[in-house]
C-alpha cells in the first residue's frame, strides 16, 4: 500500500533558505525518517539530515515536524491525516548547518561544564554495594538519549539566545539531579550547583520539555522541581522565604528565594515576560521583526498571541501560585496540534543575531 | 602543493578512529598514559552503534551465580565461536571483563543490582550461568554515556591544570577518516573531512586505534546504521594490514520483520531469557527440532523441562530458544523455506501468552516501547513477527591478542571491537562484545600510547600522499557522468543479502564475485550531485568503495571455506569439518585486488584446552589434535563435572 504524499522540507544553510515542496511515495507502516531517505534516494539526494539508530536510541533523528520537536525515526506516518502536507523544519534553537542538521555544539559544551561524577574515596572498584530502589531515581535521567528536544523547546533560550551562556538547559538540570541523588557520588553541592551556575532559577517549571522527551522522563518533576526544593529546604531563610511568599504572583521570580549567587544571570522577570507561547509568534518585539525580515516561507508571520496571564492580568510564573497543577502548552493553551504550516514561525537563527 | 598547505592539520600522539565503546575506552586508556589524544567519529559524540546495544555485557562476576568464573565464561566464549577463536583473546577477555566492569562504577554507571546490592546479571545465549551486567535493555546507552561522561571529567582535570578542556584529549565529532597515511611501513596519520563543512583535515600521529565498527550496511537487512561502511576493515588492508574471520556475519535470529520500514531492528535476546518462544505459523513451539548434538547435553528435550528452567535453572536444563544466535537464525531460515513462516516472511516471538502485562513492561521496557511506537505493536498482548537480520561482523583486523596491534606490514596501528578479527571465532556470544569493547579498548589504547612513547622520531607524512587522498575524496563531486551512491548501495545490498547471506552455495558466490567486480567498476566512476557541506550523498560515494572491499573479502572466504561453522553456512558442505578449524582465512590488499591465504590457527595452551572434557573436544579436534590432548591430559575422561 503506497501513496503520494506532500511533505515540505526546510532547505539551506546559514546564509537563508526556504520551505521545499515535495510529493514523496509513502508506505504502510513507515515513519518521517524513512520519507527523508526515500527523498535522499531520489529527488533530493543532498539532503541533510543525522540519523543512526532508526529506532529511538541515539537520539540523532531530531528535527520539528508540523512544528513540534520530534524524533523523525518515531513518528510514524500513520499519525497524519491522508491528505495532510508534513511539515520538516530543523531544530530552531541552535544554528542551522545545512537543512536538518543543526549545530548542537551549545549543549556539549553546557555538558563539559556540568561537574563530572565523583568517585567516593575509600570504595574500591567491585565494592560499590547499592540498592536497586537507590540506583532507580537516577537511572530514569540516565535513560537520557541526547536528542536535546527539551532544549530546543524551552522558551528560555528557544528565542532567547542571550540567556544560552547561563542557562545549561534541561537535559543537563537532570544531569545534575542525576548525581544528586547517585548513592555514592562524593559531591554534596549538586543542587547548589545548578542554581548558581546552570541557571536553574530561569526554569518556570513550563514542563514544556517533559512533554516532548521521547524517553519520557519525567523532567520537571523528577528532576527540576526537587532540585529547586531541596535548595529551598537546604538554604532556608525564613525572612527571604516570606519575602518571596508576599510578593505577588508574576512580580518575583522564584528564583529569589536563593539569589545568594546569582551570577551574571538575570532570572526572567516579568519586563521580559518569560511566556511560552512558541508557536503562535515571539512575544518579543525584536525578534518578531526578525521573523519578518527572515526567511521567504510564502506566508505572513501570525500576530503574536497574548501572555497566558490569569485573571487579575498577571503571569502564574511559579509553581506554587499557578492556577494549574501541569504546564501550559508551550506553544500557547490556544494551540492543537499539528500545526498548520502557515502558523509555522521558523525564524532562521542567523536572523536572530542581528 | 596548493592544495595541501590549506589543508587544517593537527599533531597527536595517539588518533583513536571511533567513538564507540572501543575507542573510548583507548582513547581513556591513551590520556590516561599522558598522550595528547584525538578522538574521530563520523556521528556526534555519544550516538556510536554501541549506544545500541540493549542486552548487557558479559563479565564472570559470579554476583548472582557464584559458581561463575573466567573458566566457565572462556569456555562458553571458545564454544560459541566454536572453538576458532583466537583462545588467547577468548582467555584475556574472560580474565579481564569483571574489572572493566567494575571500572565503570567509579565513572558512574549505575547498573541494575542484585538484592545484596551488587552488579545483577542476567541470563543470555550460550553463557551458562547468568552473566550480563546489564541496565533494563539499554546497557550500551550506558556504557557509551559512561565512557563519555569519563572523557568529560578528564577533560575537567585538564581544565583544571592546563586552562584548557582540549589540553589531552579533544573530540572530532561528524568528521570521516578516508585515508591512513604512512611513512614507510609506519603509520604517520590519518586524513578525513568534517562532514559539516566538507573541509579536509590532517592528523599527525605516530599511532592509531582503530575502532570503527563493523560493516553491515553492506547488507538489506540490518540492524546496524549508516556508519556500519567497514571503513576501518578498508583502511587497515589498505595501509598494508590484514584481515581474518570476514567469512564469518552474524544474523541476530531476532530482527523485526513488520512492519517493513523497521525491517532489521533488533528484539532482544533477553525477549527469549524472559520466556519468550518461537512458534511457526502452525504454531509450534519449533525450536526443539532443531538442537544440534554438540549442544543436546545442554538444552531441554520437553517444553515442560524448559519451562522449569526460567525458575530452577539448577536442575532443568536451558530451552532450545537460547541456543546460540547462529543456530537460531538457521532454525527461523528453515521454518520459512519450509513454508511455515508468518505472513512477512519470519516466524513468531510470542511473549505475550507467557508473562502478564505488567511483567513484560518491568522486564522489557524499551522493547515494550519501541515496538509501540516504531510498530504499533503491543508485545503484551500479541506475538512479534521476527526473523534474521545481519547484526555483526566476528571478522576483522588481525591483531596481536595483547597489545591490539595489526599484523601485516604496518606498524603502529592497532584494532579494538568490532573492527578487530580473532576474540569471537566463527560467532559472537550475545554480551561478549560490550565487554570485549571495554578488554581490549583499554588494551589498544595503552599499547598505542607505549608504541608512540618507543619512537625515536616522529614518522613525516608525505605530501603527494595527502594530495592523492584530497584527490580521491574530491573525485565523485566532480564527476556527473556517474551513477547515483544510493543506487550502488542498494545494488551492493543486494548481492550481498541475495547471494553472501545466511545460507551459501559456491555457485552463487561465484556469481556474486563477479557481480562485485562489475559494481567495482560502477563505483569508480560514482558521482554525487551537491556540494560539500554535509552533504550525505557525497559521504555514501566515499563509503562505497570501502563497502566494496570489505565485501570482497567477505564473499572470497566464503567461497574459500568448505564447511559450515557458526556465521558461515554453506548449503554444499552442511558439515562443522575438524580440518577447517585449524585454518583461518587472511585477507590482504595487492593493489586493488584482494588476496586469500590459509593461515594456522595459534594452538591453546595446555592448562586451556585442559578445561574442555574429551567427549566435547571430539566434536571439534582432528584426531591427531586429540592425540595430543590425551597425552597432555592423560585424566581427561574425568574431567567432565567441572
Ligand atoms: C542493535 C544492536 C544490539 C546489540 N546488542 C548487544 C548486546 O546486548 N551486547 C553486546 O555485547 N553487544 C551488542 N551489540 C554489538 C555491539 O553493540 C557492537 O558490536 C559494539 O557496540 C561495537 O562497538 P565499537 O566500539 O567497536 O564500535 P561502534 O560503537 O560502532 O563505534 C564505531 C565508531 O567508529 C566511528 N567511525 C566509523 N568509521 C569511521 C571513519 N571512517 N572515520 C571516523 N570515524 C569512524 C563511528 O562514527 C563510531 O563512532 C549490538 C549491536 C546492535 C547493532
Ligand atoms: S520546565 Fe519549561 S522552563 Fe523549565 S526547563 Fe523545562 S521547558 Fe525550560
Ligand atoms: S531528557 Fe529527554 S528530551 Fe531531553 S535530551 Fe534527554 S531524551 Fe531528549
Ligand atoms: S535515528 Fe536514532 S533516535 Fe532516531
Amino acid at each position: 500500500m503506497s501513496a503520494k504524499r506532500q511533505f515540505r522540507i526546510w532547505r539551506g544553510d546559514e546564509t537563508g533558505g526556504d520551505l521545499q515542496d515535495y510529493m514523496v511515495e509513502v508506505n504502510e507502516g513507515e515513519v518521517v525518517l524513512d520519507v527523508i531517505h526515500r527523498l535522499q534516494a531520489t529527488d533530493a539526494p543532498d539532503l541533510a539530515c543525522r540519523w543512526n539508530c532508526k529506532a529511538g536510541k541515539c537520539g540523532s533523528c531530531s528535527m520539528e515536524i508540523n512544528g513540534k520537536p520530534r524524533l523523525g525515526c518515531m513518528t510514524r506516518m500513520s499519525t497524519f491525516g491522508d491528505e495532510e502536507t508534513v511539515t520538516v523544519t530543523p531544530l530552531r534553537t541552535f544554528p542551522v548547518i545545512r537543512d536538518l542538521v543543526t549545530d548542537v555544539s551549545f549543549n556539549y559544551e553546557k555538558a563539559r561544564e556540568t561537574p563530572a561524577f565523583a568517585p567516593p574515596a575509600d570504595v574500591a572498584p567491585g565494592d560499590y554495594r547499592m540498592q536497586q530502589v537507590d540506583v532507580e531515581r537516577s537511572q530514569e535521567f540516565r535513560k537520557c538519549i541526547e536528542c536535546f528536544l527539551c532544549q530546543t523547546v524551552c522558551h528560555v533560550i528557544r528565542d532567547h539566545d542571550e540567556n544560552k551562556q547561563a542557562f545549561s538547559g534541561p537535559r543537563y538540570f537532570i544531569r545534575a539531579a542525576e548525581l544528586d541523588m547517585h548513592p555514592l557520588d562524593a559531591r554534596t553541592d549538586r543542587k547548589e550547583y545548578a542554581q548558581a551556575e546552570q541557571g536553574l532559577g530561569f526554569c518556570n517549571i513550563t514542563k514544556c520539555c517533559t512533554e516532548v522527551c521521547p524517553e519520557h522522563i519525567k523532567i520537571t518533576d523528577n528532576g527540576i522541581i526537587p532540585m529547586k526544593e531541596r535548595v529551598v529546604d537546604r538554604r532556608y531563610d525564613p525572612l527571604v522565604w516570606l519575602g518571596s511568599k508576599i510578593f505577588r504572583r508574576g512580580e518575583t521570580p522564584q528564583t529569589s528565594v536563593t539569589t545568594a549567587r546569582q551570577g551574571s544571570a538575570t532570572p526572567p522577570s516579568t519586563s521580559r515576560g518569560g511566556v511560552h507561547s512558541h508557536a503562535g509568534g515571539s512575544h518579543d518585539p525584536q525578534a518578531e521583526a526578525q521573523a519578518q525580515s527572515g526567511v521567504n516561507w510564502h506566508r505572513e508571520v501570525p500576530h503574536p498571541t497574548a501572555p497566558a496571564v490569569d485573571d487579575r492580568g498577571r503571569l502564574p510564573l511559579t509553581e506554587l501560585t499557578f492556577d494549574r497543577a501541569a504546564a501550559p502548552s508551550p506553544f500557547g493553551d490556544d494551540v492543537a496540534f499539528p500545526l498548520p504550516p502557515e502558523h509555522l514561525n521558523f525564524a532562521h537563527p542567523e536572523q536572530d543575531k542581528h | 602543493m596548493t592544495t595541501t598547505t590549506r589543508i587544517e592539520r593537527h599533531h597527536y600522539d595517539v588518533v583513536v578512529i571511533g567513538a564507540g565503546g572501543a575507542g573510548l575506552r583507548a582513547a581513556i586508556e591513551a590520556r590516561l598514559a599522558g598522550k595528547k589524544t584525538a578522538i574521530i567519529s563520523k556521528s556526534l559524540f555519544g550516538k556510536a552503534h554501541t549506544v545500541m546495544a540493549e542486552g548487557g555485557a558479559a563479565a564472570a562476576m559470579g554476583n548472582v551465580n557464584s559458581r561463575d568464573n573466567w573458566q566457565v565464561h572462556f569456555r562458553d566464549t571458545m564454544r560459541g565461536g566454536k572453538f576458532l577463536n583466537n583462545f588467547r583473546m577468548a582467555e584475556l577477555h574472560a580474565k579481564e571483563s569483571p574489572q572493566r566492569i567494575w571500572e565503570l562504577e567509579t565513572y558512574g554507571a549505575l547498573f541494575d543490582r542484585t538484592k545484596d546490592g551488587k552488579i545483577s546479571q542476567r541470563n543470555f545465549g550460550g553463557h551458562e550461568y547468568p552473566r550480563l551486567a546489564h541496565v533494563g535493555d539499554r546497557t550500551g546507552l550506558e556504557l557509551i554515556r559512561t565512557l563519555q561522561q569519563k572523557i568529560v571529567s578528564l577533560q575537567q582535570e585538564d581544565k583544571r591544570e592546563f586552562g584548557s578542556y582540549d589540553a589531552r584529549i579533544k573530540v572530532f565529532s561528524e568528521t570521516t577518516i578516508t585515508e591512513l597515511l604512512l611513512d614507510g611501513d609506519r603509520v604517520a596519520g590519518a586524513f578525513g573531512y568534517y562532514r559539516e563543512s566538507g573541509e579536509f583535515v590532517l592528523f599527525e600521529a605516530p599511532a592509531v586505534v582503530l575502532a570503527t565498527g563493523g560493516v553491515g550496511r553492506s547488507y538489506k537487512v540490518t540492524s546496524n546504521s549508516w556508519e556500519y561502511t567497514g571503513d576501518g576493515h578498508a583502511l587497515a588492508l589498505r595501509a598494508g594490514a590484514t584481515l581474518i574471520n570476514m567469512e564469518f556475519l552474524q544474523f541476530h535470529p531476532t530482527g523485526m520483520v513488520w512492519p517493513p520500514s523497521v525491517k532489521g531492528i533488533l528484539v532482544t535476546e533477553s525477549v527469549r531469557g524472559d520466556g519468550g518462544v518461537l512458534k511457526n505459523s502452525e504454531g509450534k513451539r519449533f525450536m526443539f527440532d532443531y538442537v544440534p548434538d554438540v549442544f543436546r547435553k545442554q538444552y531441554a528435550e520437553t517444553e515442560e523441562e524448559a519451562d522449569r528452567w526460567y525458575t530452577d535453572p539448577d536442575n532443568n536444563r536451558r530451552p532450545p530458544e537460547l541456543l546460540p544466535r547462529d543456530e537460531v537464525a538457521r532454525a527461523i531460515n528453515s521454518e520459512v523455506k519450509a513454508g511455515r513462516g508468518s505472513p512477512a516472511g519470519g516466524v513468531f516471538l510470542d511473549i505475550a501468552s507467557r508473562r502478564s502485562a505488567d511483567e513484560i513492561r518491568r522486564r522489557l521496557p524499551s522493547m515494550y516501547h519501541q515496538f509501540k511506537e516504531l510498530a504499533d505493536v503491543d508485545i503484551t498482548a500479541e506475538p512479534m513477527e521476527v526473523g534474521p537480520t545481519c547484526h555483526y561482523v566476528m571478522g576483522g583486523v588481525e591483531v596481536d591478542p595483547d597489545s591490539g596491534a595489526a599484523f601485516g606490514h604496518v606498524r603502529g596501528l592497532f584494532a579494538a571491537g568490532e573492527v578487530s578479527g580473532g576474540m569471537h571465532g566463527s560467532n559472537r556470544l550475545g554480551g561478549n562484545s560490550l565487554s570485549d569493547l571495554l578488554v581490549f579498548g583499554k588494551r589498544a589504547g595503552g599499547h598505542a600510547a607505549s608504541y608512540a612513547d618507543g619512537l625515536p622520531a616522529r614518522p613525516k607524512v608525505a605530501v603527494d600522499a595527502v594530495e592523492a587522498a584530497v584527490e580521491t575524496a574530491l573525485a565523485p563531486l566532480q564527476r556527473d557522468t556517474g551513477e547515483s551512491p544510493y543506487t550502488l548501495q542498494q545494488d551492493l545490498q543486494a548481492v550481498m543479502g541475495d547471494l553472501v547471506g545466511i545460507i551459501r552455495r559456491e555457485g552463487e558466490l561465484t556469481d556474486a564475485l563477479g557481480r562485485l567486480a562489475e559494481l567495482r567498476e560502477r563505483v569508480a566512476k560514482v558521482s554525487a550531485a551537491g556540494g560539500r557541506r554535509y552533504n550525505p550523498g557525497w559521504h555514501l560515494a566515499l563509503d562505497l568503495r570501502n563497502m566494496l572491499v570489505v565485501s570482497e573479502c567477505t564473499a572470497k572466504a566464503a567461497l574459500e571455506r568448505q564447511e559450515s561453522r557458526g556465521g558461515h553456512t554453506r548449503e554444499d558442505y552442511p558439515a562443522m569439518e575438524p580440518k577447517w578449524r585449524q585454518v583461518n582465512l587472511v585477507c590482504a590488499l595487492d593493489g586493488d585486488t584482494v588476496r586469500l591465504t590459509r593461515k594456522p590457527l595459534p594452538k591453546m595452551r595446555p592448562e586451556l584446552i585442559g578445561l574442555f572434557d574429551r567427549a566435547e573436544l571430539a566434536k571439534y579436534l582432528t584426531d591427531e589434535e586429540l592425540a595430543d590432548f590425551d597425552a597432555l591430559v592423560p585424566d581427561a575422561g574425568e574431567a567432565d563435572n567441572r
